[in-house]
C-alpha cells in the first residue's frame, strides 16, 4: 500500500506555472545576465565570474553590505520587544480593542513614500516636530548634513512604520492563549515576570519567529523610505543595498554587474529566510 | 528565448539542477524515504539534504571567489564531494 497519494500535486501545477513566470523564469534570466558584460540585447560578452569576484571585493559595496546588516539587527533590536511591550499593554476587552486595533493600522496602511516625505517634514528643524524638538532641547541636530542623526531619524521612521506590525501579530498570539493559563498562574501566585516568561514569551514563540523573519526580509530589502527622506546621504551614510543595486543597474545601466549583485543579495536572504523557517517548523515538530 | 540571453554554461547548469530535481522525484517516487537524524543538526528529508547541499555549494564558490585565486573548478570539487557526503550521512 502507497503511504500517501501523490495525485494532489497535480492542484500545485497552476501555482507552479504562475511561479515559473513571474519568479523562476526572470531569475533565470538574472543568472544568464550576471555571467555576461551586456551593452545591448544584441551586444554581449561572456565574461565568466569575473563581476562575481570584482562585487565581492568591491569595498563600496561591503560597506553597503556591513550597512545592511546593522540596520537589519538595529530595526529587530528595537521593533521587536517594543512590539512585544505594545501588545502586552493594549486592552484586552471592550471597546479599547478596536479602538487600539484601528490605531496600530494606521501607519501600516501609508504607502512607503509617503512615510519618507512625511518624515522628510517631520525631521526639518524649523517647522518639524521631531526636528524642532531636538534643536530646542539644545541638541544640534541635522539628518541632512550629520550621518548620526540621519541614522537615527531613518531608524525612527521604520520603528513608527512597522512596530505595528510586531504588535498586531504579538497581540494576536497573546489573544490565543487559553484563559486557563492564567487562572493556574494567580493560584501559583506567579508574578508578572513569572507569567511573561513562563506562559506569555513561549507561546508567542512562533508568532515572534513570523515577526522577526518578515521585519528582517523587509529591512534587508528596504529602499523607498531612506531614498525619499535622505537620498543615501549624507555621503553614503544612509545608502543601502537595494539603493546601490538601483544605482547600478538603473542608474550606470550595468546589467550584468547589477545581476551579479541582486544574486549575492538573493542568497543571502534565502540563506536567513531557510535558517528562520527551519527554526520554526523544528519547533513544530518538537511541541 | 534571445531575451533571456542564453550562454552554454548558465543552461548546462539550469539543466543539471532540472535534473536533479527529476532524479529526485523519482527516487523518491520508487524508493520513498521519510526524515531522518545525520551529523547536520536537524532531522532532515532528501529534498532538504539536496537544499542544504546546494545552497552551501553557492556560498562554497562565493567563498573561493571573493578570498582565493583558486580556479573554479576546485570549488566545484569541493561541493560536489560535500554534496555527496550531506546526502549520505546528513
Amino acid at each position: 500500500m502507497k503511504p500517501y497519494n501523490n495525485k494532489a500535486w497535480w492542484l500545485v501545477l497552476p501555482v507552479f506555472v504562475l511561479v515559473a513566470f513571474s519568479a523562476i523564469i526572470p531569475m533565470m534570466t538574472v543568472v544568464n545576465y550576471s555571467v555576461q558584460d551586456i551593452f545591448d540585447p544584441s551586444t554581449r560578452y561572456f565574461v565568466g565570474t569575473e563581476w562575481y569576484r570584482e562585487i565581492l571585493t568591491d569595498p563600496r559595496l561591503l560597506d553597503s553590505l556591513m550597512r545592511q546588516f546593522v540596520y537589519s539587527f538595529c530595526v529587530l533590536a528595537i521593533e521587536v520587544p517594543l512590539g512585544i511591550i505594545v501588545a502586552l499593554s493594549m486592552p484586552r476587552r471592550g471597546l479599547g480593542v478596536p479602538f487600539s486595533l484601528i490605531l496600530l493600522s494606521l501607519p501600516l496602511l501609508v504607502p512607503w513614500n509617503v512615510v519618507g516625505t512625511i518624515w522628510q517634514i517631520i525631521g526639518r528643524e524649523d517647522i518639524g516636530l521631531y526636528g524642532w524638538t531636538l534643536n530646542s532641547l539644545g541638541l544640534d541636530y541635522n539628518y541632512a548634513s550629520n550621518p548620526r542623526d540621519a541614522w537615527a531619524t531613518v531608524l525612527v521612521m521604520d520603528v513608527w512604520h512597522w512596530t505595528s506590525l510586531v504588535a498586531l501579530l504579538c497581540y494576536s498570539g497573546l489573544r490565543s492563549i487559553p484563559d486557563v493559563y492564567y487562572q493556574a498562574a494567580r493560584i501559583d501566585r506567579a508574578s508578572s515576570w513569572a507569567v511573561f516568561r513562563y506562559i506569555q514569551l513561549p507561546k508567542l514563540k512562533n508568532v515572534l519567529l513570523i515577526a522577526v523573519m518578515l521585519r528582517f526580509m523587509d529591512s534587508f530589502m528596504i529602499y523607498t523610505e531612506p531614498f525619499v527622506l535622505t537620498g543615501g546621504g549624507p555621503g553614503t551614510a544612509t545608502t543601502f543595498l537595494s539603493q546601490t543595486l538601483t544605482q547600478m543597474a538603473l542608474g550606470q545601466f550595468d546589467l550584468g554587474r547589477a545581476a551579479a549583485f541582486s544574486l549575492i543579495y538573493f542568497l543571502i536572504i534565502l540563506l536567513v529566510t531557510w535558517v528562520f523557517y527551519t527554526a520554526m517548523t523544528h519547533n513544530d515538530n518538537k511541541g | 528565448m534571445g531575451w533571456m540571453a542564453w550562454t552554454l554554461p548558465t543552461a548546462l547548469f539550469f539543466s543539471a539542477i532540472a535534473l536533479m530535481l527529476v532524479a529526485m522525484t523519482v527516487w523518491q517516487t520508487v524508493s520513498p524515504a521519510r526524515e531522518r537524524k545525520g551529523f547536520l543538526p536537524l532531522a532532515t528529508s532528501r529534498g532538504d539534504r539536496l537544499f542544504i547541499g546546494l545552497l552551501a555549494s553557492a556560498y562554497v564558490h562565493l567563498l573561493v571567489l571573493a578570498l582565493t585565486d583558486w580556479p573554479l573548478w576546485v570549488a566545484t570539487a569541493i561541493c560536489v564531494a560535500g554534496m555527496a557526503i550531506i546526502m549520505k550521512w546528513g
